[in-house]
């Protein structure tokens, strides 16, 4: 699912930080395009 | 959504398409990540952002399901993810993210 597609990845302090989601995204042959993460109030 | 995501957001999706895009979502509940998936879904639920009334339909998980986990390597998951996986509630936080996925506009 994630070979050869672009990538945003929207990671959030408090769950999954988006450095975390992209570097599984590389390793699964995406291409991360945007990475941020979020700290939702 | 911060309003500097839903810009870069919006700006990439004019410049590469809403068809050849992939959002992952890493929150950490249920409501939060239902927020997320409908503003790069169907626009920005606060009318505050970029995505305000912007129905891009981006295709969008959350990357504790199934879907996406199958496609990392185990050695990068336990790295990258690792007991988050247990901690979160990945059935929950999957449906409240299919739930805005299968309501993309046609």
């Amino acid at each position: 699912m994630l070979q050869d597609k672009k990538v945003i990845a929207l990671g959030e302090r408090d769950g999954i930080s988006g450095p975390a989601i992209a570097a599984c995204v590389e390793a699964a042959g995406g291409t991360v395009v945007f990475v941020a993460t979020e700290c939702f109030v | 959504m911060d309003l500097q995501s839903q810009e870069a957001i919006l700006r990439l999706s004019e410049t590469h398409g809403p068809a050849n895009l992939l959002v992952l979502i890493g929150a950490p509940d249920p409501e939060a990540a239902e927020i997320s998936a409908e503003t790069v879904v169907l626009g920005d639920p606060a009318y505050a952002g970029a995505l305000a009334g912007a129905q891009l339909g981006l295709d969008v998980y959350h990357v504790l399901e199934d879907a996406v986990r199958q496609d990392v390597p185990d050695d990068v998951w336990e790295a990258q993810i690792g007991v988050m996986a247990d901690i979160l509630e990945a059935d929950a936080l999957g449906a409240a993210v299919a739930g805005m996925r299968e309501q993309k506009p046609t």
